[in-house]
């Protein structure tokens, strides 16, 4: 070992198997006909061969996509789920986050609650007794401690778990996606906890889809991909690993609506050197190929193209083919539209294509966009230009 | 003690606080009731087997005798009842938290204890009404009390751990509480059965508790194992309780392990 930190958490080759639940006997007469026909018990692998060290002072993100193990992973290291095979050391009090208020009792008082959930965390009433006044005021709910929790709002019921959480003065902490609680004054708090947190050196462990996160906060990151660790470093790579990985994902998938006149089958981005690219550089040139499959010959089409950073927002760039004097008549079978751009000049970040394909009296007649499973029309700016607009332009200072 | 350390003990404390706490929750009386139900169930039970069915005639304190079997019995059937489902039942700590699993079937049984000895609180103030004098071997209660205690969380620490795979376990148990009720010498004195048949009875653990406490606190004519039978076979029933309580732990530990991932 190069450095002399200490290791928090050690994770040693953990192996994870569940029994899939069609399988289990929960009454004696299944497990008495399972008996008799001997079946195979049917397990599903999630954690294959994981291994890290999260040292003192880390704040340490796990990433992955949905069913990559993250989750499981952080209820092993919690504690809660015993690995099949491995080892896990934790060195130290621990605080888990799986859920918030584990343990909250409705029928008691705010501060009965809080002395009940801080011993779940490990910690005895004389100790909670003097985190309470601290735990109360970031909760910002004294008036309502002596109520009891059944009549909180569940805004405040969230607010007391977290606090608690955060307070509790345990040595590693660990956190599955639970930024995304409280009003934004209280998220804006939570996030000025967490860089306090990361000053005082104390081993975070974050399971989170955001990247915005990771990148702000981690200084070590594993991205996992079914099991495994797929990567294992800084925050920079990972969340290019984790984008590459998305896209792969997301190329497979296409989904095909069969049965429709007119399908918009693949649509692709090409760096300015025609190379299909999901990742592009600023003030590149670039260009959007779209690939429709028609079963009969539309003449006078209308395609509108948006490119929008979220589904709801307003579009950053918005034209159509009318606005730019261009014919689309589609033939019967493929045919492919190429749009170049040229002088990219968006900023860093990710951005979603959003087509919309009329006929010609203005019906709409296939469409291809952001539904948040679907992210197939994704592509990244990567980050060298970031800067307050939300875009930028190329330009000379005389 | 490694099990006991400060964090277990905080634990237990807060939930055992939590338990008693909601218990009365909204009652107008609250915790008075601990006390008011047995006082109550005593005055039903002293109607009942003194004036309507005098199953107890020539018994000295009979109601007193009554009372002190009813009293123990309970305990055992809210504690391994409780117990039984106390896993299930906080599955949502258990999948979310990794607390020692056996504190929440240690939480259960401590709850139903708290009952139990505020329950004996009221036989011993009846046993004074009634003119028992009290003496120094009432103390022998707390031995018993020790076994009562550690049988009733050996059973339920096993059915517990079944419980979570087998959700049969507790409807068999509630039939097996209530053919053991009239198994046990609880409304009847045992001289109302063939003496032949004594050492049979006190197989049974619980017969053999009710009936030394009986014969430590309310009558000594109570028959006891001891007076019954004569050889090594009179710790068969200890015997039993230490197989329980070692089964149901050690079923307990090697199952513990999967509560999360199996509720």
């Amino acid at each position: 070992m190069l450095n002399n930190k200490e290791i928090a958490i050690e994770v040693k080759d953990i192996h994870k198997e569940f029994i899939l639940p069609q399988s289990k006997n929960s009454t004696f007469k299944q497990t008495v006909v399972n008996i008799v026909k001997r079946n195979k018990k049917v397990t599903q692998k999630v954690l294959d061969g994981v291994s890290f060290n999260v040292e003192e002072g880390d704040f340490f993100g796990i990433v992955g996509r949905n069913g990559s193990g993250k989750s499981t992973l952080l209820k092993l290291i919690a504690g809660v789920y015993a690995p099949t095979a491995g080892n896990i050391n934790v060195n130290g009090g621990l605080t888990p986050f799986i859920e918030l208020g584990v343990g909250f009792n409705p029928e008691l008082s705010g501060r009965d609650n809080v002395y009940l959930n801080g011993a779940l965390l490990g910690f005895n009433r004389k100790q909670m007794s003097r985190m309470y006044e601290e735990i109360v005021a970031f909760a910002e709910i004294e008036p309502f401690m002596d109520q009891k929790l059944k009549n909180y709002s569940s805004g405040m019921q969230v607010r007391l778990a977290f606090s608690i959480a955060i307070k509790a003065k345990n040595d590693i902490l660990l956190f599955d996606e639970v930024l995304a609680v409280g009003d934004s004054n209280f998220q804006e708090k939570c996030i000025r906890q967490f860089k306090k947190f990361k000053k005082e050196k104390r081993t975070i462990v974050l399971v989170t889809h955001s990247m915005d996160t990771v990148e702000k906060f981690c200084n070590k990151v594993i991205l996992l991909s079914n099991g495994k660790v797929e990567y294992e470093g800084d925050s920079a790579g990972a969340i290019d690993k984790y984008n590459t990985l998305n896209m792969e994902t997301i190329n497979q998938s296409l989904t095909k609506k069969s049965g429709e006149v007119v399908e918009i089958s693949k649509v692709d981005i090409l760096n300015s050197n025609g190379e299909i690219d999901r990742t592009l550089k600023p003030h590149e040139d670039f260009s959007i190929k779209i690939n429709i499959k028609a079963k009969e010959s539309i003449k006078d089409a209308f395609l509108a193209v948006r490119i929008c950073e979220s589904e709801n927002q307003f579009p950053i760039i918005g034209f159509d083919n009318e606005q730019d004097k261009k014919d689309i008549d589609l033939s019967k079978g493929e045919n492919n539209i190429e749009i170049s751009i040229k002088t990219n000049p968006l900023i860093g970040g990710k951005y979603y294509v959003v087509l919309g394909l009329y006929d010609s009296s203005k019906r709409i007649i296939n469409y291809y966009h952001y539904n948040g499973m679907l992210k197939n029309n994704l592509f990244m700016i990567n980050k060298s230009i970031k800067g307050p607009g939300l875009v930028d332009t190329k330009r000379g200072w005389g | 003690m490694k099990y006991l350390h400060s964090r277990n003990r905080a634990i237990l404390s807060e939930m055992v606080r939590t338990d008693f706490k909601v218990r009365y929750q909204n009652s107008v009386l609250g915790y008075a009731w601990s006390l008011l139900k047995p006082l109550f169930l005593f005055a039903i039970l002293y109607v009942v087997f003194t004036y309507i069915i005098p199953l107890g005639k020539g018994v000295a304190h009979y109601p007193v005798y009554l009372l002190m079997g009813i009293v123990l019995w309970n305990f055992f059937v809210e504690s391994t009842i409780i117990g039984a489902n106390s896993v299930v039942a906080r599955g949502n700590l258990i999948r979310k938290i990794s607390i020692p699993r056996y504190l929440v079937v240690i939480t259960s049984s401590l709850s139903a204890l708290i009952n139990l000895l505020l329950s004996l609180v009221v036989v011993f103030i009846f046993a004074l009404f009634n003119g028992i004098t009290p003496s120094l071997s009432w103390l022998i209660i707390i031995p018993i009390i020790i076994e009562l205690f550690a049988f009733s969380l050996g059973v339920s620490f096993l059915l517990s751990a079944m419980f979570v795979k087998f959700r049969d376990v507790t409807y068999i148990w509630e039939i097996f509480l209530q053919a053991g009720f009239y198994a046990t010498p609880i409304i009847y004195p045992l001289t109302n059965v063939p003496a032949q048949y004594h050492k049979w009875f006190f197989m049974n653990p619980m017969a053999q508790m009710i009936q030394d406490a009986r014969y430590v606190i309310v009558t000594d004519t109570s028959i006891t194992i001891w007076s019954i039978i004569h050889s090594v076979a009179a710790y068969i029933p200890f015997i039993i309780v230490l197989a329980f309580a070692l089964v149901g732990s050690l079923y307990f530990k090697a199952h513990s392990k999967y509560f999360a991932e199996d509720i």
